[in-house]
């Protein structure tokens, strides 16, 4: 019997290291992809061709560019917190491997499922503004500080409507499993449909553009004010790092919204959604999402650090906050 | 008294900054990863093809530099398109326009806080000799940025034309892998066509 259980827990450990490799290489190939079509549809919204050179429409282009930033010497300031200023990118990239790891792509294909897997997630996803504020604090540089100052008041700000409006989501399945919740929407009823839950994706959609610092609320590493902001001095691949996490909080940003509120792995019109089936579905949607997250950065100015503010506290927060007394209402009653 | 220890400390700082950066260019990653699993040519490819230009523009060239970024002529299409602000992440400083006495020390300043594998651009007659301002009465310019960081491509021309500054991009190419980039050069129509209106 010890045997046996034994035996399961190593093949549980063997498939959580091949999960966690796997899903390296699934962070690395979605920043690629992402930097490429974020430059070449900057590139179509600005009426240029992008990249066009290397490679058949320079679909290498990221690849070279991953080997130039590797080959980039690597500088710490004299002044800098030597040890926090390298620890600060990691800390950046690693819980994003961990949030991957919850993240169902289909009915069989996932890390590991938590039945708390959204609190997880949620946890997971605040640590990157603790590295933000360190990778600001230990350049001892004035941008880099304005920018992580910037960003911690964002993100704590924007943290608030993200959950409120998720919450939403679970009173309506009383369930915090990512699983669950896709089982939930099976068919054609995925939560966007409902007019509260839709008015909570909308809520989400502009708090999570928010959250990842980017688009029309890009104030940390504002480059007209703020050199680079928070990696203002970071160079090679500690830079590198930071660009990975960004697309990568992106594609956990568009994931959590199309489980919650798209139905995740579910097909349209009841289609197929197998275990690979759904994967695709899945990452279509997730996809789809991520291209309209670039072409409302590549559309909006920024907006001005008082506007940022209002919104969240003003607007998004009193909405959701009656958005989830509604569906709480809702709930009891039907 | 003051003045000399001032001096003294003054050469003690800029000694150290040269041994920290000494020190830097032995660290360099690129020769330790050229050895473990690139060849040289390979990394040298790779750096060439995505020269990262820094958001740093002096004079009237750095209007002709913005042109070359946008619609029409698009170094975006060699990799180049990618302006960073932060000195820290870019290959390239195009000195686009008159350096002057008060500017040159921010342009030292910049050069060195660039990370190792980089080049310099000198884009401009200004920025190669002086050009108009190289005359008897020049009491401020610097006459060619050259006098103060070493520079791999000179642009001539007062600005030169978007036109030109690509092929400074693919001469400096050129420069650091031994050979015309990029791989299959897209040619140009010979014979433009004509909208008749």
């Amino acid at each position: 019997m010890q045997q046996i259980i034994d035996l399961i827990q190593t093949y549980s450990l063997l498939r959580m290291l091949i999960a966690f490799l796997v899903l390296i290489g699934i962070v690395f190939l979605n920043a690629i992809v992402m930097g490429y079509l974020e430059r070449k549809i900057a590139a179509r919204i600005q009426r240029r061709w992008g990249p066009m050179e290397i490679g058949v429409q320079g679909w290498l282009q990221m690849i070279l560019d991953g080997v130039k930033m590797l080959a980039k010497q690597l500088i710490v300031p004299r002044d800098a917190d030597r040890f926090l200023f390298r620890l600060a990118p990691l800390l950046c990239f690693t819980p994003v491997v961990m949030i991957f790891a919850a993240l169902p792509f289909s009915k069989a294909l996932y890390g590991i499922n938590l039945h708390i897997g959204l609190i997880y997630i949620i946890a997971m996803a605040s640590i990157n503004v603790f590295a933000i504020l360190i990778a600001g604090w230990s350049s001892n540089n004035k941008y880099s500080m304005f920018g992580a100052m910037r960003s911690v008041a964002q993100n704590i700000a924007y943290e608030i409507p993200i959950l409120l409006s998720l919450l939403s989501v679970v009173l309506t399945t009383a369930s915090f499993d990512l699983q669950k919740i896709v089982e939930a929407q099976s068919g054609w009823l995925w939560f966007a449909v409902y007019p509260n839950l839709f008015v909570a994706f909308v809520i989400y959609l502009i708090a999570g553009c928010a959250e990842t610092n980017r688009a029309p609320f890009d104030l940390p590493e504002a480059e007209s004010e703020l050199t680079a902001g928070f990696h203002t001095e970071y160079s090679g691949f500690g830079f590198g790092l930071f660009a990975v996490a960004e697309y990568g909080n992106l594609f956990i940003m568009a994931s959590i919204a199309s489980i919650m509120f798209l139905g995740g792995w579910n097909g349209p019109f009841g289609l197929a959604s197998g275990p690979l089936m759904g994967a695709f579905w899945f990452l279509s949607k997730v996809f789809v999402l991520m291209l309209v997250m670039i072409w409302v950065r590549w559309t909006y100015p920024r907006v001005r650090f008082d506007q940022l503010m209002n919104l969240a506290w003003k607007y998004l927060i009193p909405f959701s906050l009656v958005n989830l007394l509604i569906t709480a209402f809702l709930v009891k009653m039907i | 008294m003051g003045e000399e220890s001032k001096i003294k400390s003054i050469n003690a700082f800029t000694q150290s900054l040269r041994e920290e950066y000494e020190q830097g260019a032995i660290e360099h990653q690129g020769a330790m990863l050229s050895q473990l699993l690139l060849t040289d040519k390979v990394l040298k490819v790779c750096q060439a093809n995505s020269l990262w230009p820094m958001t740093f523009g002096l004079a009237c060239c750095a209007i002709e530099m913005m042109a070359t970024g946008m619609a029409r002529i698009d170094m975006a299409r060699y990799g180049a398109e990618v302006f960073r602000p932060s000195a820290r992440q870019c290959d390239l400083l195009i000195v686009s326009g008159t350096v002057n006495k008060k500017m040159a020390p921010a342009v030292i300043t910049l050069y060195e806080q660039m990370p190792a594998p980089k080049w310099v651009i000198a884009m401009g007659n200004c920025a190669i000799s002086g050009g108009p301002f190289a005359v008897e009465e020049n009491y401020n310019v610097i006459e060619g940025v050259d006098r103060l960081i070493p520079v791999d491509v000179y642009i001539p021309g007062c600005p030169p034309r978007p036109e030109a500054l690509i092929e400074g991009i693919l001469k400096l190419q050129e420069k650091i892998t031994g050979g015309r980039q990029p791989w299959p050069q897209r040619k140009m129509p010979e014979k433009p066509e004509v909208i008749k209106i």
